[in-house]
């Protein structure tokens, strides 16, 4: 059991977990939180699943905790873990059921004020036109050819067939595609299960959300992403559904006995690996990246659909409706990049699980207009609550892989917040402080209940205290569309 | 634990989790597939019933509970099937399964996959003792 006076701190933001605290150590855990966050971290078993991360074979230099963090299965939800090319190992679970989960930003040109009397119309549009909830299959239902497509070709692919813009394409985290993508190493079982969920939302902790820009932090950054004071904004949260969840299932599965056969020992099933060199680990890396580019086209889609009920919703209540990508970035990926250890710069799988990539200044992978300032970091918050555009920084390059939170993180239960939040009740109090609901399932909306969540304000008051990450823009909620 | 056999929900930050007890493997996996639609939320629809047989070969007692969560899931899923009366034997990491069930009116939760998460089938005095973490 890890407690937190096995902590070791380092600054008022960052404490660290030596390896003298278990034997079976490979490297020390940082955690990036004020010590208030810290409290509620050593809550849940975040901890111990992070200490668990550093007996991965071949993890290299630290593994990082972000002050989101909160307990998952296996890896903690907002832990990163780096594993050296070639001999280190991929753990899926590491990476999450939901590949490539992430989030979008859609930027507008319509003030918030000039159509404050239409976000109802606006949330009812999304909704309509934004397929959601448990079980729900999209309007495309893809032939095996044509998912193969979009397995290989991400974004690019819903580009292509009219779904979006070169703009959106080259604005999304690698231009929306992951090399390596081998549709042959994907099962029928998911392929079935992929070829009538792209475009859709899902339900969970999913949703659509408008926003308004509330303040700015960053006036230069901004500028550059279009983002102003009083303007509306659109925010996609969603991964590669059914389709990366059984990727994930059946190499977690087969995973079992690859354990076995290279004699890797964990303290945790779940979190099962193989060496990224061996067969089985390049298997998983390319059903991954198809699973990845998939997610990529599914946001992708739903972006489209976003566009249409935009303008829709407010054609002749305003000047011509718009929306432009800001950013779309994965919190569920495992990616190979350099990063320096010990002044050695070293080839490296990332795991992000609950985790941004946050590159700073000056990377070439970034779209030519971000390069000077930083990568868009997007964090949302809990329903109700602010959320967050952000950029990576040198600092995170240094201490953090590149990396950064992803949202406010839980810290009640899901039974708990059904137990003890009425979705009716917490409805009309969203409703109250103005903003509009569109929600599939109360229950569903009571889990996903502010109070079931740390303050995302803090949360990001920490990551920018810790040097990973500068605050761009904060944002309001004045709608929410969920499954 | 006041009964043979049965489920109850545990606390679990980000996930949901069952503990689940009975006499013998093949009723943990029966009462475990109860529970998981119970999580679910879900409604069979009444009409004609369906029967569907599986069998399943695991190397353990855990990766044969995952695996017929997983094919639970996956029937739940693409067929929109769900069962109320599920006939097992479970034997040396072997399972047949005779299900019998129906369409799916309504569920409120999807479930992404059952975990390995700290799973474990541990034998106790009364039988078998499990806790499966689902991601949702």
């Amino acid at each position: 059991m890890v407690e937190l006076k096995d902590l070791r701190r380092i600054s008022d933001h960052e404490w660290e977990i030596p390896t003298s605290v278990r034997a079976d150590m490979r490297v020390p855990v940082r955690v990036f939180a004020s010590r208030a966050l810290l409290e509620a971290i050593g809550g849940d078993s975040s901890l111990e699943q992070a200490v668990n991360a550093t007996t991965l074979p071949g993890v290299i230099g630290r593994v990082l905790v972000m002050p989101d963090v909160h307990q998952g299965y296996g890896f903690p939800i907002g832990g990163v873990a780096a594993t050296e090319l070639p001999h280190g190992v991929i753990s899926p679970g590491a990476i999450g059921y939901d590949i490539n989960c992430g989030v979008r930003l859609l930027a507008s040109n319509v003030r918030f004020a000039d159509v404050e009397g239409s976000i109802g119309d606006l949330a009812s549009a999304l909704d309509a036109a934004c397929p959601s909830g448990v079980g729900t299959g999209g309007r495309l239902k893809l032939d095996e050819r044509e998912l193969e497509r979009v397995c290989r070709e991400g974004g690019e692919w819903a580009r292509r067939r009219g779904y979006g813009t070169e703009s959106d394409v080259a604005r999304t985290e690698e231009g929306g595609v992951l090399a390596g993508a081998d549709f042959a190493t994907i099962s029928h079982r998911a392929r079935d299960r992929g070829r009538t969920q792209v475009g859709t939302l899902g339900a969970g902790n999913h949703f659509i959300e408008v926003e308004v820009v509330d303040e700015v932090f960053d006036a230069a950054a901004a500028r550059v992403m279009g983002l102003e004071e009083g303007l509306l904004t659109v925010l996609i949260h969603c991964g590669s559904r059914g389709f990366g969840h059984q990727v994930c299932t059946d190499y977690v599965k087969s995973f079992q006995s690859a354990v076995e056969r290279y004699r890797i020992r964990l303290p945790d099933r779940e979190l099962v690996c193989a060496p990224l060199d061996s067969p089985e680990g390049q298997a998983y890396q390319a059903a991954m990246r198809c699973a990845a580019n998939y997610a990529f086209a599914n946001r992708q889609l739903l972006a489209h659909d976003a566009r249409g009920a935009f303008a829709e919703a407010l054609r002749g209540r305003t000047r011509e409706p718009h929306l432009h990508q800001v950013y779309d970035i994965a919190h569920n990926m495992g990616k190979t990049e350099e990063h320096v250890f010990d002044g050695v710069r070293r080839r490296v799988c990332v795991h992000r699980k609950g985790a941004t990539r946050a590159f700073g200044p000056g990377f070439e992978d970034l779209p030519p207009e971000y390069r000077a300032i930083g990568q868009p970091v997007l964090v949302p918050g809990s329903m109700g609550t602010a959320s967050w555009v952000l950029v990576g920084t040198e600092g995170s390059m240094e201490r953090s892989l590149g990396s950064c939170c992803h949202g406010a993180g839980r810290t009640m239960s899901r039974s708990r917040a059904k137990r003890t939040i009425h979705g009716g009740t917490l409805r009309q109090e969203l409703e109250a402080r103005g903003i509009r609901v569109r929600a599939g399932s109360l229950p569903g909306l009571a889990e996903e209940a502010p109070a079931a969540y740390k303050d995302v304000d803090a949360v990001v008051d920490a990551v920018e205290a810790a040097g990973i990450a500068r605050k761009v823009a904060r944002l309001r909620p004045v709608a929410v569309v969920k499954g | 634990m006041h009964t043979e056999q049965g489920h109850r929900e545990l606390e679990h930050t980000a996930d949901w989790a069952l503990e689940v007890w009975a006499s013998d493997l093949a009723a943990l996996l029966a009462e475990s597939a109860r529970g998981m639609y119970g999580l679910m939320g879900v409604v069979l629809a009444d009409g004609r019933r369906q029967r569907r047989q599986l069998e399943l070969a695991a190397a353990d007692r855990e990766s044969l509970l995952v695996d017929f969560l997983a094919e639970l899931l996956y029937l739940a899923e693409s067929e929109g099937l769900a069962f109320d009366s599920l006939e097992l034997e479970a034997a040396d990491g072997r399972l047949a399964a005779r299900l019998e069930g129906a369409p799916i009116q309504s569920h409120t939760k999807d479930i992404k996959a059952v975990t390995y998460h700290r799973l474990e089938v541990c034998d106790t005095e009364r039988g078998l003792l499990t806790r499966i973490v689902f991601d949702v």
